[in-house]
């Protein structure tokens, strides 16, 4: 049992507390590398799964449950740039770096005030933060980088609508790796 | 201080880790890696996923295989026989098409023209993808140890797929050409203009640089242009799908690749194109009166009957009017040596009714019957019975014919 808890900062719950939880270190290691390889194996198999972003929404399970920005950063840095390294010559290393230290922070940050641990949430979290997700990407690969990307708003919706409804169903499955 | 740090540790944290990977980003667009070199952390990452994604693969195959080869045999015998079917149509194809490749060949080779061959090619299974949308590249399971090279062309038998980027021991990435990066000398067939395919974002293909006023239509094939240097020429890229005026004077084609990208399993990588002219050896002598007779029309069969009965009956070599280097030929006699009459012996060219030979050309006629898989035979002389004049004598050899017919039978598919 290694649950901590943290005074409540906000006032967006209803709880005086809320939960921070913690993850054995194979957890830790193994969980990221298992969702950035389905996420580069599966779309030889299904060609609409690169829609689903799964190693986006393991950084912001594990910062919405640590709920320690710092964690959330170095966590999004770490599982985004594990997903650079397998692209192609039109991504260099650090483009879902950037994204995803930003998606740890913002998750942790969120997740220190709202209480994060039930569908609704969970799918209007996945839903938003996707949106910035894809919206960060485009303003690192088009700001810095001047790449040729495409905005598309109903792509994006119908992506973070596929996300979210995945999202839900990996948060109930990654919470058996939940320490309490 | 401490206080301030204290308080603001979070921001500062998340503000060096982003200078770090910006400063980074920054490095590698100012230092990009050389041609053909990847950067050690890739090479790391791939040796750490691939092994994986290739056991799944190879695992999932061995018993796709054994599933399919041994148990599932359902309605194997029914695809055999339209297999059956199909090949006897393709070879039927295959005789027209021989004559039409002999020809170009000559051609090329009085004009000295340099051919690409596609000499050798490597199997490769698609292993794994970047798993990102923006990115499209593909992992396949051969690498330098296999012989694969950067810039070398991957291609599946439908139609091209992309070139291969960065190489690793034992796999390697491909860049698939409806990636952003991607471009290809490409032309469409018909029209023979040439152009660019380059991919897009959101992976749709279009061919630029073709001119407004050029009458492009839906459908028109697309194929390499060679003009790429890793592509050779004339192998299919795709249909186009739309045309619409674009900027600048050009046109904005998009193209539906012929290969499914997104399906892809097995690709062939290319990994030896040879430039040589046209090998003529096996063509025999070219004379003038060979290129002379595959201008002329051809011989009636009734004139062909009419000449062989005249020299089966007067002995005389008695020349066709409508051919007048090429009398009737005589059956038996070798390809050539029957195109003159024998002034030594006449009686030796004689023709049988019936018989057939190529007049004047250095290779016969193809005279030989094939038989489908229902038992009925269909002629193959009839398969190209305008070029080549041929003096079989068939009861309908004076109707025409398509050039291309179905045996009889042959489930159409």
């Amino acid at each position: 049992m290694s649950t901590r808890s943290m005074p409540f900062r906000g006032s967006f719950t209803s709880r005086e507390q809320v939960s921070v939880y913690e993850f054995s270190w194979l957890a830790t290691i193994l969980i990221p590398l298992v969702a950035i390889f389905i996420q580069a194996f599966l779309p030889t198999k299904i060609r609409w799964l690169p829609i689903i972003d799964l190693p986006m929404m393991v950084v912001i399970f594990f910062a919405v449950a640590r709920r320690n920005p710092i964690s959330g950063c170095v966590t999004g840095a770490i599982i985004g740039l594990m997903q650079d390294v397998l692209g192609g010559p039109a991504h260099p290393i650090g483009m879902y770096g950037i994204t995803d230290t930003i998606i740890g922070y913002l998750a942790s940050s969120l997740g220190v005030k709202i209480d994060i641990d039930n569908p609704g949430s969970r799918f209007l979290i996945v839903y938003g933060f996707f949106v910035i997700h894809q919206a960060l990407y485009y303003g690192v690969g088009h700001g810095l980088l001047r790449q040729a990307l495409q905005w598309s708003w109903s792509h994006v919706a119908i992506s973070a609508l596929a996300n979210a409804v995945v999202g839900v169903l990996v948060f109930n499955l990654l919470d058996r790796f939940k320490q309490r | 201080m401490d206080t301030f740090l204290g308080r603001y540790k979070n921001l500062i944290v998340l503000a060096a880790i982003l200078f770090a990977q910006i400063i980074a980003l920054a490095m590698q667009v100012r230092r990009p890696t050389a041609e053909g070199e990847t950067r050690l952390i890739r090479v790391w990452a791939t040796a750490a996923v691939t092994p994986f994604e290739e056991a799944i693969v190879h695992t999932q195959k061995w018993a796709h295989d054994k599933w399919n080869g041994y148990i599932y045999l359902r309605h194997v015998d029914q695809e055999n026989q339209q297999l059956r079917a199909e090949i006897d149509r393709m070879k039927l194809e295959q005789a027209r098409l021989n004559e039409d490749a002999t020809m170009a060949r000559r051609i090329q080779t009085l004009l000295a023209f340099k051919e690409q061959y596609v000499e050798s090619t490597v199997a490769a299974q698609v292993i794994g993808t970047s798993g990102s949308e923006q990115s499209r590249v593909l992992y396949i399971d051969k690498g330098s140890s296999d012989g694969i090279k950067a810039d070398m062309a991957v291609i599946t038998p439908t139609g091209i797929v992309g070139k291969i980027v960065q190489v690793f021991p034992g796999s390697s990435q491909v860049l698939p050409i409806n990636d952003q990066l991607s471009g290809v000398g490409a032309a469409l067939k018909a029209l023979r203009l040439q152009g660019i395919l380059k991919g897009a974002a959101n992976g749709t293909t279009t061919l630029q640089y073709i001119m407004s006023d050029e009458p492009v239509k839906l459908g028109e094939e697309v194929i390499t242009s060679g003009g790429d240097r890793i592509f050779p020429k004339g192998l299919p890229i795709g249909t186009v799908a739309s045309v619409e005026p674009g900027k600048d004077l050009f046109l904005n084609i998009r193209v539906i690749p012929s290969a499914r990208l997104d399906r892809l399993e097995e690709v062939l990588v290319v990994t030896k194109i040879q430039e040589k002219l046209p090998d003529a050896t096996d063509l025999g002598p070219i004379r003038a009166s060979d290129i002379l007779s595959e201008r002329l029309p051809g011989v009636p069969a009734t004139q062909a009957v009419d000449a062989a009965g005249n020299a089966a009956g007067t002995a005389s070599g008695a020349t066709n009017p409508a051919q007048p280097n090429g009398p009737a030929g005589a059956a038996g006699a070798k390809p050539g040596a029957a195109t003159t009459p024998n002034p030594v012996n006449p009686a030796a060219s004689s023709a049988k009714p019936g018989a057939a030979a190529a007049p004047n050309t250095t290779k016969p006629a193809p005279t030989q019957t094939t038989k489908p898989a229902n038992g009925s035979t269909t002629d193959a002389t009839t398969t190209k019975p305008v070029r080549k004049p041929s003096l079989t004598v068939t009861p309908d050899a004076s109707k025409p014919k398509p050039a291309i017919p179905p045996p009889a039978g042959a489930n159409p598919q």
